[in-house]
């Protein structure tokens, strides 16, 4: 189980009540699209991702966005049981994506610039160490189920 | 993954232009974090006195690394070659483990979106990012 400080608890919290999920989330997933193009290959069925603007202006990369970050939202509601929490989405991602969870890593990271670039000098260190040990434990535990 | 195309070219110089002016700051805030956030890196500053994260040593070699990091972009066409001693010096002396490049690197990223939230756009981010990459490999060069 992962031990969180308290400065940790209220920072995360605190990050997800500030943040607009429909617009972090969209311009997270859609920044990852365009930094590391190759997480395109699950988006087949997602119609123009030629170039920035596309992936940008894309209404089901926005949707997908925001479904994205409603999901890290029950990780931050279950901050103490995060692994048992994603045990269904670590398995859908696995069996029925067949996404490479090596993918999660490069979109936590596009979290991060985004919400940096929210927060401007709110962002601390110590709140980027908070934020970035959250996502660590998030992508585990999407990556738990793989076999 | 490291051939930078010209735009990424263009798009780096362009961005420092902007940006280098605050290249003290941005260094300094970068090494700050990297030593908060990933904690393993103050074993390379064991000769500091002061390992914190805002000691006028870590603000110093934050300016240290963004002065080679504008160096390295106006030798943006033959990285290695430019940064052939930077990269002996990193090998034989220094003997940083390259995988911190990616640390340091990626902090220099949150930093510009910190500092530079709408100049920092994605398709900046992914030149700048492929720049850093190749600087890393070129400081690497001359390790084996």
């Amino acid at each position: 189980m992962v031990e969180w400080t308290d400065f940790e608890r209220d920072t995360i919290k605190d990050i997800f009540s500030r943040i607009k999920y429909d617009v972090v989330g969209p311009a997270a997933f859609a920044r990852c699209l365009v930094v590391y193009p190759w997480t395109q290959r699950y988006f087949g069925g997602f119609g123009n991702l030629d170039n920035a603007a596309a992936i940008k202006g894309n209404p089901m990369v926005s949707k997908h966005g925001t479904t994205i970050i409603q999901g890290l939202d029950r990780a931050v509601k279950n901050m103490d049981d995060i692994e048992n929490t994603y045990t269904e989405l670590s398995v859908l991602h696995s069996e029925k994506l067949h996404v490479d969870p090596d993918n999660f890593k490069l979109l936590a990271d596009c979290l991060t610039i985004v919400v940096a670039a929210q927060l401007g000098k709110e962002f601390t260190g110590e709140v980027q160490a908070a934020f970035q040990k959250f996502l660590a434990v998030v992508v585990s535990s999407l990556g738990r189920q793989y076999h | 993954m490291t051939t930078l195309t010209a735009k990424d070219k263009q798009t780096v110089k362009a961005f420092w232009a902007k940006v280098s002016g605050k290249s003290e700051d941005i260094g300094a805030s970068a090494v700050a974090r990297m030593l908060v956030v990933y904690p393993q890196t103050k074993t390379y500053f064991s000769h500091w006195q002061d390992q914190s994260p805002n000691s006028p040593a870590a603000r110093k070699h934050g300016k240290t690394v963004m002065m080679g990091v504008g160096d390295a972009v106006t030798k943006i066409d033959d990285l290695k070659e430019g940064l052939k001693e930077l990269s002996q010096l990193h090998a034989f002396t220094l003997r940083v483990d390259p995988a911190n490049f990616k640390i340091l690197s990626h902090n220099i990223l949150v930093v510009m979106a910190v500092m530079f939230p709408t100049d920092f756009t994605p398709e900046v981010h992914v030149s700048l990012d492929k720049f850093l990459a190749a600087v890393s490999l070129a400081l690497a060069e001359k390790y084996r």
